[in-house]
């Protein structure tokens, strides 16, 4: 803008004799316009935050209502039955869980290492970083696919052990990226007293880098372990379901997602409520995770 | 084995001691190892590529680039092609984008352009993240339940009264594009959401400082400065939402209907490649497995591309400003 134009952008018109007119009058038209936009932004807003608590107000309600000891411990019913519950699909999901944890987490630290402290700059490093900035956003069933062909055709079997490292894959990225930012906070100058000292890099990862940069990396781990909890997708075709409890993790297994997934589509009442309950236990597992990472986070250097 | 220089130069019985030889040994070790991790990410990808690459070989073979353009699935007659799931999976990601992209911006300029005190937009910011933390299950059973019964009466309106636009050319009977595009459109709002605002925080105050010393209003700092300055960033935050919404999966296929077809109706059913892998593949032979693995390749390098564009364009927007302030 040129200073001509911008006077003349504040000066109210006909200024011209006397001297300009700085107040502000709301029926001029931008700044009518500027509240209008606020009106708009505000409504946007409030309908942006309906979604969640809707969804929040039907879990409550329709889950809630189900809720019980029985659902924890009990099997999943047949057809027309009615009661059971779904204790299988919670140890499995917690199993599937867990095995994506202790693959994913030393690899995606280690990484993470590499990244932030060891060679940031490299070649490997930022084709690495750049990799793993493009697998956040992979599609999940793709994992599935790709676990579906590396294990479960090998294997012949679908097996807690394909759900879990599916999980892994998804889960990975995560727990890179965010261990990487946590170890970047922790200041040059600590890192700089540390080899000054005649530490190795090695000791200096160790007893500096990994234990300031903690409460970092456990948000990033649960933040990882919040995301694939919920996830179905990858499951669907690499640990499929079943109706009976645990015993190998060799055989297909239930989860709780893919348990919502089978009974939404059913036409049993007592099937759908048990979805319901299903989902209300699912998303509270995910929200503790991420509760956690929330928490866990807070506690900053 | 022999001592390093420090060891030599160490004057004996001192409290202090430079590292020792395994010391060296160890960090030699543990550096391989975070190299190893580091590689593994590279080789991950490039294994995944070439794994479902390799099991789609024999349909890339049987059915060419015909499989792109051709609309039949047929397994009895080993005919294949996924021109409804792409139709689907751009229309309905589209329709997302625009409905998803719209209030996530909105948000994001919303919580960051001085709207809410700090406080209470924290507090704003936690619940649409909290949106992102609901499982995809969740939300299909959700939209099953809530948004088909809620959006059917007005669909249905729509079709009895506009029915010869063709966006509005069937009736609404359940599953349908367009509560499929609704839940997709919560679904990415979170991500277009987080990185737009992560993009306007990162121009500095002073430069809206600025704009309102020369006499612009609220609003006009907002579109005409700030968001025209984060534009990169939020460039990325729509690629990144929109390949997001390509790949999601299970929501999708509770809702879009799963029916092979192409059709510019909102309320019709449609498919998605996503949607097509998880009801078929489990019940699949042979054949049918490597059609959908084929499918699988075509969805892997669409949202790679989308993916890979979104992340360039984040680094790259990112650099700049960060460079410039």
């Amino acid at each position: 803008m040129t200073e001509q134009a911008t006077i003349a952008a504040i000066a109210p018109v006909g200024g011209a004799s006397s001297a300009p007119d700085l107040r502000r009058s709301f029926t001029e038209r931008r700044a009518l316009r500027s509240v209008i936009l606020t009106a708009g932004a505000w409504i946007a807003a409030a309908i942006a935050s309906v979604p969640l608590f809707s969804v929040l107000y039907m879990l409550i309600v329709q889950g809630g209502s189900r809720l019980s000891l029985d659902l924890l411990t009990e099997l999943p019913p047949a057809g027309f039955e009615l009661g059971g519950g779904f204790g299988n699909a919670i140890v499995g999901t917690l199993v599937m869980v867990a095995i994506a944890a202790v693959i994913s987490i030393p690899i995606g630290v280690l990484a993470a290492t590499y990244l932030a402290e060891l060679d940031p700059d490299g070649r490997l490093a930022s084709g690495a970083r750049f990799l793993a900035k493009v697998l956040t956003g992979f599609p999940s069933i793709l994992a599935g696919v790709f676990v579906y062909a590396i294990l479960v055709l090998a294997m012949g079997s679908y097996s807690a052990w394909a759900g879990g490292i599916s999980l892994a894959v998804l889960m990975l990225p995560t727990v890179v990226l965010t261990a990487e930012e946590a170890m970047k906070t922790v200041p040059r100058r600590m890192k700089d007293a540390a080899l000054g000292m005649g530490c190795t890099r090695t000791q200096m990862i160790w007893k500096i880098v990994l234990p300031t940069a903690l409460p970092g990396i456990l948000t990033g781990v649960m933040l990882g372990v919040a995301r694939v909890a919920g996830e179905s997708a990858p499951l669907l075709f690499t640990a499929l379901f079943s109706n009976y409890w645990l015993s190998s993790l060799r055989e297909p297994t239930a989860s709780l997602s893919i348990l919502i997934y089978n009974f939404s589509s059913m036409p049993f009442d007592n099937q759908i409520e048990l979805a319901w309950a299903a989902s209300l236990v699912l998303v509270l597992i995910v929200l503790v995770f991420n509760i956690l990472s929330r928490i866990l986070g807070r506690s900053k250097i | 084995m022999a001592a390093n220089a420090f060891e030599r130069a160490a004057p004996p019985g001192a409290i202090t001691h430079p590292p020792s030889s395994s010391d060296y040994l160890v960090d030699r070790g543990f550096r391989l190892l975070a190299v190893c991790g580091a590689s593994l990410i590279i080789l991950l990808c490039a294994y995944i590529l070439w794994k479902i690459g390799g099991q789609a070989l024999p349909a890339i073979y049987n059915h060419h680039l015909g499989f792109l353009t051709s609309t039949n699935w047929n397994v009895q007659e080993a005919k294949f092609g996924i021109l409804p799931e792409i139709w689907g999976t751009l229309y309905s990601s589209l329709l997302a984008l625009l409905i998803g992209g719209f209030f996530g911006l909105t948000v994001a300029i919303f919580l960051t352009q001085d709207f809410l005190p700090p406080k209470v937009a924290l507090v704003f910011r936690t619940i649409i993240d909290m949106l992102a933390a609901i499982p995809s299950v969740v939300f299909g059973l959700w939209g099953i339940f809530v948004v088909i019964p809620a959006i059917r009466p007005i669909a249905n309106w729509l079709n009895e009264t506009l029915g010869w636009i063709p966006f509005f050319g069937t009736s609404l009977s359940g599953p349908g594009l367009l509560p499929a595009a609704l839940v997709l459109a919560i679904m990415i709002l979170p991500t277009v959401a987080a990185i737009s605002q992560d993009a306007l925080h990162l121009v500095p105050y002073r430069t809206k400082e600025a704009a309102y010393g020369m006499g612009t209003t609220h609003w006009e700092a907002i579109l005409k400065v700030m968001v025209p300055t984060a534009a990169g960033g939020i460039a990325s935050a729509m690629v990144l939402g929109f390949g997001r919404a390509l790949g999601e999966t299970m929501a999708l296929a509770m809702l879009i209907g799963n029916s092979n077809q192409i059709n510019l109706s909102l309320f019709a059913p449609a498919q998605t490649l996503a949607s097509l892998l998880a009801s078929h593949f489990p019940e699949a032979g042979q054949v049918e497995v490597q059609a959908l693995m084929y499918a699988a390749l075509v969805l892997l390098a669409i949202t790679l591309v989308v993916n890979m564009m979104g992340t360039a364009i984040l680094t790259f927007a990112q650099r700049r400003i960060s460079g410039r302030s």
